[in-house]
């Protein structure tokens, strides 16, 4: 059996809405796998969770998670599954055990069991020292350790993450992925997460779907999507201000078989970029194109992104 | 889906813990209903009030009438504190729990109606510095109960706008144009019968009425009520089961969009 699926799910806020939030998805997730949903802001990707978890009724379609409906058995969905929501979700009156308390108490957790888990899952996240002093009082790094502590302390099949790591510092990103991927690994919690970070998405997840204006734009392992643009890519940064922007001329160069242009920056797609450097530097030159930096690199998801939509993730 | 004991309880016991920590606000709340009390009860002590039941000083009319409203006051603030838990996001850690939204409703509605309840009990207690007469044991005991389902009612009453408001910004106005006027049209500080003869019907709308008048009749004696203690406690029990119920219905179809 899947841990989910979706099938032709949409919403709409607004009838009168042209633009559905969530446009007609469909797409499953295995059990176990850490899946991704990578996409811009306003691509849907909240609202896609608050439907998987029941706080918003699908405008049409259908979804199943650990094999319940989300619209027919929402006790049996939230009895499946841990949630952590992009915005934090604490009361800022009770400490951080207190937090966790509620939360086990609220999923009927027994007494031994609770303090046990509590314990547990406190080490895990780091946070046994700090377990008894109000949360308005921690950090947002803090917060969020202890919202992902939360999200499985009651040992759902399904562990949803919206933004885990939404405006925290490097070292504590690392430390919640390593959490995630400790989580996936043992308890074998199947986990969805959304992200508009490419490395998040590649260094944490199974398989991805890149989503843009509600729809699943491209879906695979981080692997084969960016195997779909199997070249090098070499951006090059001009200067607006100078002589001339004709940077049709690059596209005369026989070796270029992709040519991309957006804000003061040209993408040129080729195989074996390191040898192209210096005739495309030529190039430029003759057409009198100043450059203020050149860029070679690997195909990243963000690439994958631009190929499908023709814009980068942040914008 | 049935109801879950355990939710109940913690939801009440987070109230509790809020409260415990809030000290000084539950103190603070203190001040309106004992300036009533002491300014009202002191300036019309001595007047005539047209309507008032024969033998009765002023202040003993008014310290039930003063109960009434300052658990109305914070049942309403308590039912409708939902909302802020929606601002600071908490709202959306309740409703994803796997409990009936009948056990949230009544969860929430325990712990607020405690905090009303303790008011309640504070204001009646001060009132005795003032000269209001404690009749006894037995009648403090009814009043209680009395008091519970006023705070019951109207922290129902809070949920049922919490569930159909956006944010707090429409808080002022339900302040002024619901809670004010259940408290003036309920005989709280005068009988009903001063009152013109088309407003009448509007005060028998109102369930604070029949909680006041109720906690008159046990404090005071049968004597101090309109209506028989019975039938007070018969129309509020009903008034406070409905809301609930209200409650958790507009619960059971709440979305939490943001
Ligand atoms: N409560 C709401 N009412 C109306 N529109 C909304 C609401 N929540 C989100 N939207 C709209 O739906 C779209 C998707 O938003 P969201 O799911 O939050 O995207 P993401 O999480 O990918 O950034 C956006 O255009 C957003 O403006
Ligand atoms: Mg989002």
């Amino acid at each position: 059996m899947d841990a989910i699926e979706v099938n032709d799910l949409t919403k709409r806020f607004n009838s009168k809405d042209s633009v559905a939030a969530v446009d007609h998805l469909s797409f499953r997730v295995a059990e176990g796998e850490i899946f991704g949903l990578l996409g811009p802001n306003g691509a849907g990707k909240t609202t896609l969770i608050k439907i998987l978890t029941t706080l918003l009724k699908p405008t049409s379609g259908m979804a199943t998670v650990a094999g319940f409906d989300v619209r027919r058995e929402k006790n049996r969905v939230r009895e499946s599954i841990g949630i952590v929501f992009q915005e934090p979700a604490l009361d800022w009156r009770l400490t951080g055990r207190e937090n966790l308390d509620f939360h086990a108490r609220m999923y009927g957790i027994t007494r031994g069991e609770r303090e046990k888990r509590i314990e547990e899952a406190l080490k895990l996240v780091e946070l046994e020292d700090k377990a008894d002093i109000m949360t308005d009082k921690y950090s947002s790094g803090m917060k969020r350790r202890l919202e992902i502590a939360r999200g499985f302390i009651h040992d759902p099949k399904v562990l949803f993450l919206d933004e885990p790591t939404l405006g925290l510092d490097t070292q504590t990103r690392r430390r919640i992925w390593d959490y995630i991927k400790d989580v996936n690994a043992r308890e074998r919690v199947t986990i969805v997460l959304t992200t508009h970070q490419m490395d998040e998405a590649d260094y944490l997840c199974d398989r991805v779907g890149i989503m843009d204006h509600g729809k699943i734009i491209a879906l695979d392992t981080p692997r084969n999507l960016k195997d779909l643009i199997s070249s090098d890519l070499v951006s090059l940064e001009l200067n607006m201000e100078g002589s001339s922007n004709d940077v049709e001329v690059f596209k005369s160069l026989d070796f270029v078989t992709e040519f991309r242009e957006h804000n003061g920056f040209v993408t040129l797609k080729m195989e074996r970029a390191d040898l192209r450097i210096p005739a495309i530097m030529e190039v430029a030159k003759r057409a009198g194109i100043e450059i203020l930096s050149v860029n070679l690199r690997k195909p990243s998801l963000e690439d994958v992104f631009l190929h499908f939509t023709g814009r980068r993730i942040r914008e | 889906m049935g109801i879950s004991w355990q939710a109940i309880y913690v939801l009440w016991l987070r109230e509790m813990k809020g409260m415990w920590r809030a000290k000084s606000r539950v103190i603070g709340s203190l001040g309106m209903p004992m300036f009533f009390l002491a300014f009202l009860g002191l300036g019309f002590g001595g007047a005539s009030i047209p309507g008032m039941p024969a033998g009765l000083q002023y202040i003993e009319y008014l310290t039930p009438g003063i109960i009434g409203m300052s658990m109305l006051f914070s049942s309403v603030f308590a039912g409708i504190s939902v909302l802020w838990d929606k601002e600071f996001g908490f709202l959306k850690e309740v409703m994803v729990a796997p409990v009936s939204r009948l056990s949230l409703v009544l969860g929430r509605t325990a712990g607020g109606s405690t905090v009303a309840l303790m008011q309640g009990i504070m204001v009646l207690f001060l009132s005795t510095l003032l000269g209001f007469k404690i009749a006894g044991v037995v009648p403090v005991i009814v009043a209680l109960l009395f008091m519970c389902l006023i705070s019951v009612t109207f922290v129902g009453l809070g949920l049922v706008f919490a569930s159909v408001m956006r944010d707090m910004h429409g808080f002022p106005l339900i302040m002024n144009f619901v809670v004010f006027p259940t408290f003036l049209l309920s005989g709280a500080l005068f009988p009903i019968g001063a009152l013109p003869s088309w407003l009448i019907p509007v005060c028998y709308l109102d369930p604070l009425t029949y909680g006041v008048d109720g906690l008159r009749g046990v404090l005071l004696g049968a004597g101090a009520s309109d209506f028989s203690i019975l039938l007070n406690f018969m129309v509020i029990s009903a008034i406070s089961i409905g809301m609930v119920s209200v409650g958790s219905f507009l619960f059971e179809r709440t979305e939490v969009e943001r």
